[in-house]
């Protein structure tokens, strides 16, 4: 399956889903775009310029590893983990930039923008900026500085500009707004390094291209170790990018279900959520240049979502997803921000991995259904980020006393060094 | 009377005409109502009124935070509607809608334009719409009599400027310079040689707008263009220095 072959259908379109709905000044910039992409696409010596950035700078390959005691421990599918979260800069995000980077090169530009949620995106892009010698801005909602000022502290370092977008709710959809007016006034000289696989093509098509990476190598890696291939692969949905990027790996696969795991927040009913296609609460809609399913009311305007984790926290699905779940090829469920924290601690404990609250959210439906399956059956789960960044979220979480009186002492110094 | 109709007649008498703007609900109705009583007066030509919608990527800071009070104050689609009606029964301007397109693709493009018409709008403003994916939007507005406005940009290649000089109906929007709404733009040869380049690939009338804020500005236009597009100077003043300001800025703008 090529769901990047356009010649039977709109270019940039997955069934109804996709295509480009941007102000007609970005025209000629996103046809720029398209071209030079198409460019690197068919270059092999593109990919094996990117392949060899991402060994050399980020530590790819990233190792698939057996969770042994995890899986004795629930007593049913034997359980597997891509690890994206060794990456440098601690996240599946980091691939994405890089070859964004190169074509930012490529487009002969010197300044990126990027949105960031959780910060992951914007923690990576600031350091290619850093590396490639661009000049970044970042736009980060001001909540999400707020809840993730460790992201921010590293960016500013790396020499970003961060700026806190104070608009809307303040989180990743009034972030990606700043990043369109931003693009819209210096397009000549600025790429817009889009951190997930949505907005207008080629975005989606570009974000996912990159993260193939990761599913091209799981799937040997997977082969390598047990021999076979798994019988489920579970990803945490945001945007989508490191779902796509791990899925890849296995669509050509007919008995292989591959699972999307959403931000289920406080739950169904609860209308405090991230899910777009595992509740029934959104609708088809166009916005952010794109369309797909949307969390928005009946006059098409944008509902409040939730969730324990930023990078989640999103109205909007990537479009091939809608299409996928349109043509049941990928499943989507949800996790909850209670069942998130639970299987974090399970995880630390039992196998010592701290997954970013995003990727839990796979860990979550992965863990519930494996326990559930065959001992012989093989479940695959991306973890794409790793946790440690959440440390404030995660403390707070598990309302840990010794971390809170750290910072109470913390601050205390801080408020006696200012007099 | 469609809107190209409206725009030449008004044209015999005034060489340069101009197209205001309002973010309906926002501060509030009643003030909305205000504000056009102030135009109509000043003898502004037509008046776009903005659906508000959660994500206007393409305002600048000023209507951004327009379109996020209107919501939060509650208002609906049906009272845009409601008030354009209102609108163009009692002013003699005429009135667009402007807004973004998933208003209108959550409703459905056919009840949109019955709906337009129905309030005596004619025609409407939709810049997250590329003409790529306007085609059944145009043909049941063209059936119904109400027209697109298509924008034209300085990004704009020619080849470009001949594929939406095409498709223009009514007039064309000419967008002054990159950017969002609502910055100043430097009334220069830019601006004109936009025109010029505009006026080859189309025969509708052409507006131009973003950053127009001055009686300069509108001498500068005079002559080039057939409309001067007031938006964000206009909210400014009125949230500056309300009614009086607000009479003051067109008077002074038109006089």
């Amino acid at each position: 399956m090529d769901i990047f072959d356009f010649s039977d259908g709109r270019e940039g379109y997955y069934g109804e889903y996709g295509g480009v709905f941007l102000p007609e000044i970005l025209h000629a910039t996103i046809e720029e775009l398209l071209v030079c992409f198409r460019e690197c696409k068919a270059d092999p010596k593109f990919w094996q310029e990117y392949v060899s950035l991402l060994q050399n700078y980020s530590g790819r390959p990233t190792p698939v590893t057996y969770l042994e005691n995890l899986s004795r421990e629930l007593g049913g599918a034997q359980i597997y983990v891509k690890r994206d979260d060794l990456n440098h800069t601690g996240s599946h995000k980091v691939n994405n930039v890089m070859g964004q980077g190169l074509l930012t090169q490529r487009l002969g530009k010197k300044r990126v923008i990027a949105e960031t949620g959780a910060g992951q995106h914007g923690f990576a892009t600031a350091t290619m900026a850093a590396k490639f010698g661009f000049d970044c801005k970042i736009y980060m909602g001001a909540v999400d500085v707020a809840r993730q000022r460790p992201n921010v502290f590293w960016m500013e370092n790396l020499g970003a500009e961060v700026i806190a977008v104070e608009d809307g709710q303040k989180t990743l959809k009034d972030a990606v707004n700043e990043c369109m007016r931003d693009w819209v006034t210096n397009m000549a000289d600025t790429h817009y390094i889009l951190g997930t696989a949505c907005g207008p093509h080629p975005f989606p098509e570009m974000v996912s291209w990159f993260q193939s990476i990761i599913g091209m190598e799981a799937r040997e890696q997977i082969l390598a170790q047990t021999g076979r291939l798994p019988n489920r692969v579970y990803a945490c949905v945001g945007g989508g990018s490191n779902a796509m990027g791990l899925f890849q790996g296995f669509f050509d696969e007919p008995n292989i279900e591959l699972i999307g795991c959403e931000a289920g927040g406080e739950g169904v009913g609860s209308y405090m959520h991230s899910a777009r296609l595992a509740y029934d609460d959104a609708s088809v809609g166009v916005a952010q240049g794109y369309k797909t399913y949307f969390l928005q009311n009946d006059q098409g305007n944008m509902n409040e979502t939730h969730s324990v984790a930023a990078g989640l926290d999103y109205i909007g699905v990537n479009p091939i997803f809608s299409y996928l779940h349109d043509q049941g090829k990928v499943r989507f469920e949800a996790a909850t921000d209670a069942e998130v924290k639970e299987t974090l601690k399970l995880t630390m404990r039992t196998e010592g991995l701290i997954p970013a609250l995003e990727s839990t959210h796979g860990f979550v439906v992965a863990l519930k259904e494996a326990a559930t399956m065959a001992k012989d059956e093989i479940v695959l789960v991306n973890m794409s980020g790793r946790g440690d960044k959440d440390i404030f979220t995660i403390a707070d979480a598990l309302d840990d006393a010794k971390w809170k009186s750290f910072i109470e002492g913390k601050a205390d110094q801080y408020r006696a060094e200012k007099k | 009377m469609g809107l190209e109709t409206f725009i030449a007649e008004r044209k015999q008498h005034k060489d340069l005409l101009v197209m205001a703007h309002v973010v309906c609900g926002y501060p509030s109705f009643e003030a909305n109502m205000q504000e056009l009583e102030i135009m109509d007066e000043a003898g502004v030509d037509l008046v776009e009124l903005q659906f508000p919608f959660s994500e206007p990527s393409a305002d600048g800071p000023l209507f951004v935070r327009a379109n996020e009070q209107s919501l939060k104050a509650g208002t609906t689609v049906d009272q845009c509607f409601e008030f354009m009606a209102q609108a163009s029964k009692r002013f003699s301007f005429k009135v667009l809608m402007m807004g973004y397109y998933n208003t209108v693709f959550k409703m459905g493009e056919d009840v949109f334009v019955e709906r337009l018409k129905a309030a005596g709008g004619v025609g409407y403003i939709l810049p997250d719409l590329p003409i790529e994916e306007s085609d059944n939007l145009h043909k049941l507005s063209a059936e119904e009599g109400v027209e697109p406005v298509i924008l034209m940009t300085p990004t704009s290649s020619d080849k470009r400027l001949a594929q939406l000089g095409a498709a223009s109906r009514g007039m064309v929007y000419a967008v002054a310079r990159k950017g969002v709404t609502g910055s100043k733009t430097s009334m220069d040869d830019d601006v004109i040689s936009l025109i010029s380049r505009c006026r080859e690939h189309t025969n509708v009338p052409i507006g131009v707008g973003f950053g127009i804020s001055s009686k300069a500005d509108m001498d500068f236009l005079r002559g080039s263009a057939d409309l001067a597009i007031v938006g964000t100077a206009a909210l400014k003043t009125w949230e500056e220095s309300g009614a009086d300001g607000l009479k003051k800025f067109f008077s002074e703008l038109m006089g």
